[in-house]
């Protein structure tokens, strides 16, 4: 049945001049605090677990001075990485031929297919990478090519000082390298 | 018939239970992060997939900024009064051992030392300071660093010793360190990277899969 709203109309049931004060609720929805307090929970521990910083291991050879002492290397399982600047990578495989002609340009990506090619077609005890950084190569490269050794599970390799020869190859072939681009 | 009538429930649930703990959590990882100290020597290292993380305690750190400049730190303080005993016996540059056992890191040729002990702590910024000389070969101050460094050590567990080079850092900066580790026979060091995902499909990422464990 419907119903009549009858308590503006008379106040029958309480006496003249009583007051119902109004009850007003102490709860507060809290789920927007709740949802605050997870994402600055999130923002934390992402904030804590990114901040780590690793550490590559590099062991050096000892230098050794006299010729008959040093490690010798297959000729046939060498290949010389040369790092030059803005992020080029030059190789050759073997000894470089006096006209340079198995001197070939790459770069940081096109490099994994060169040395992976290369570990297929040599055996794994003649397989030796050695690592030329020009001068004008950045740490990082020189990390990111280690970098690529253990990506590649290469075992052998060396970082070699570079030779005037090597370094003065670099620079005229990126010379050469930027011609042909703005070309 | 009647059928039996339902209670209605309420959808409200009281969050204050949840609320008390999402902030517990809060104030849990707020209270253990370790924020990073504002460092005078800004460099960004490059990324490598090594998994190893790099150790925070008896290390010796070598900085390479941007600009090739070299900074010495490390964590031993008896270590580094010991370093600046025999700096001040040797060379005679008359250091204040306190100050140089509180200097965060060394960063100015051996001649500059005093001076650049004089300068106050939080003015010592890697920008605008000289840096160990150590590209020159023929004058590698990194060099008699290290002898100092492993002659401080011995006959103890050798420290890590910790590289950690800026991505723009140029060649030249990072051999005259590790030079100066080979004269002294260092031959292991760790290079501090910021870490990587393993490439997928790679040689290694393909090991991984398999179990293998990993040698670095």
């Amino acid at each position: 049945m419907a119903e009549m709203d009858t308590s503006s109309g008379g106040g029958h049931k309480k006496g003249p001049g009583v007051k119902k004060g109004k009850k007003l609720s102490t709860r507060v929805d809290l789920t927007p605090m709740v949802d605050l307090g997870f994402l600055l929970i999130t923002f934390f521990i992402f904030t804590t677990t990114m901040s780590q910083p690793t550490a590559m291991r590099l062991f050096l050879p000892k230098d050794a001075d006299k010729p008959e002492d040093q490690n010798k290397a297959k000729q046939s399982g060498v290949i010389t990485l040369l790092l030059g600047k803005d992020n080029n990578v030059f190789y050759y495989e073997g000894e470089l031929t006096n006209n340079g002609s198995n001197f070939k340009s790459s770069n940081f990506k096109e490099i994994r297919n060169v040395l992976l090619d290369k570990k297929s077609r040599t055996p794994e005890k003649d397989l030796v990478i050695i690592l030329k950084p020009s001068s004008e190569c950045t740490y990082r490269n020189v990390v990111d090519i280690l970098d690529e050794m253990t990506i590649d599970v290469l075992k052998r390799y060396a970082l070699v000082d570079i030779t005037d020869v090597e370094e003065k190859l670099v620079v005229a072939s990126e010379k050469a390298g930027a011609a042909t681009a703005s070309n | 018939m009647g059928r039996a009538k339902l209670p209605r429930k309420s959808t409200i649930i009281d969050m204050t239970a949840m609320c008390d703990v999402a902030f517990l959590l809060l104030s849990f990882f707020i209270l253990t992060t370790k924020f990073k100290p504002a460092e005078a020597i800004t460099v960004t290292t490059p990324n490598s997939v090594a998994a190893k993380v790099a150790p925070d305690k008896n290390f010796v750190l070598i900085t390479i900024d941007k600009d090739g400049k070299v900074f010495l730190s490390m964590d031993d303080k008896q270590k580094k009064e010991t370093i600046a005993n025999t700096l001040n016996t040797t060379k005679n540059l008359g250091l204040d051992v306190k100050a140089f056992a509180a200097a965060d890191f060394i960063g100015a040729p051996l001649a500059g030392l005093k001076s650049f002990l004089a300068i106050p702590s939080d003015q010592r910024k890697g920008a605008a300071l000289p840096g160990i000389p150590a590209k020159d070969s023929t004058n590698n101050e990194m060099t008699t660093w290290m002898r100092l460094v492993s002659d401080a050590y011995m006959g103890q567990t050798a420290p890590a010793y910790l590289v950690k080079g800026d991505n723009a850092a140029k060649y030249p900066a990072f051999k005259g360190v590790v030079d100066a580790f080979k004269k002294n026979d260092i031959l292991k060091f760790q290079m501090v990277t910021n870490p990587q995902n393993v490439p997928q499909g790679s040689e290694l990422y393909k090991s991984v899969m398999k179990g293998e464990k990993r040698s670095d």
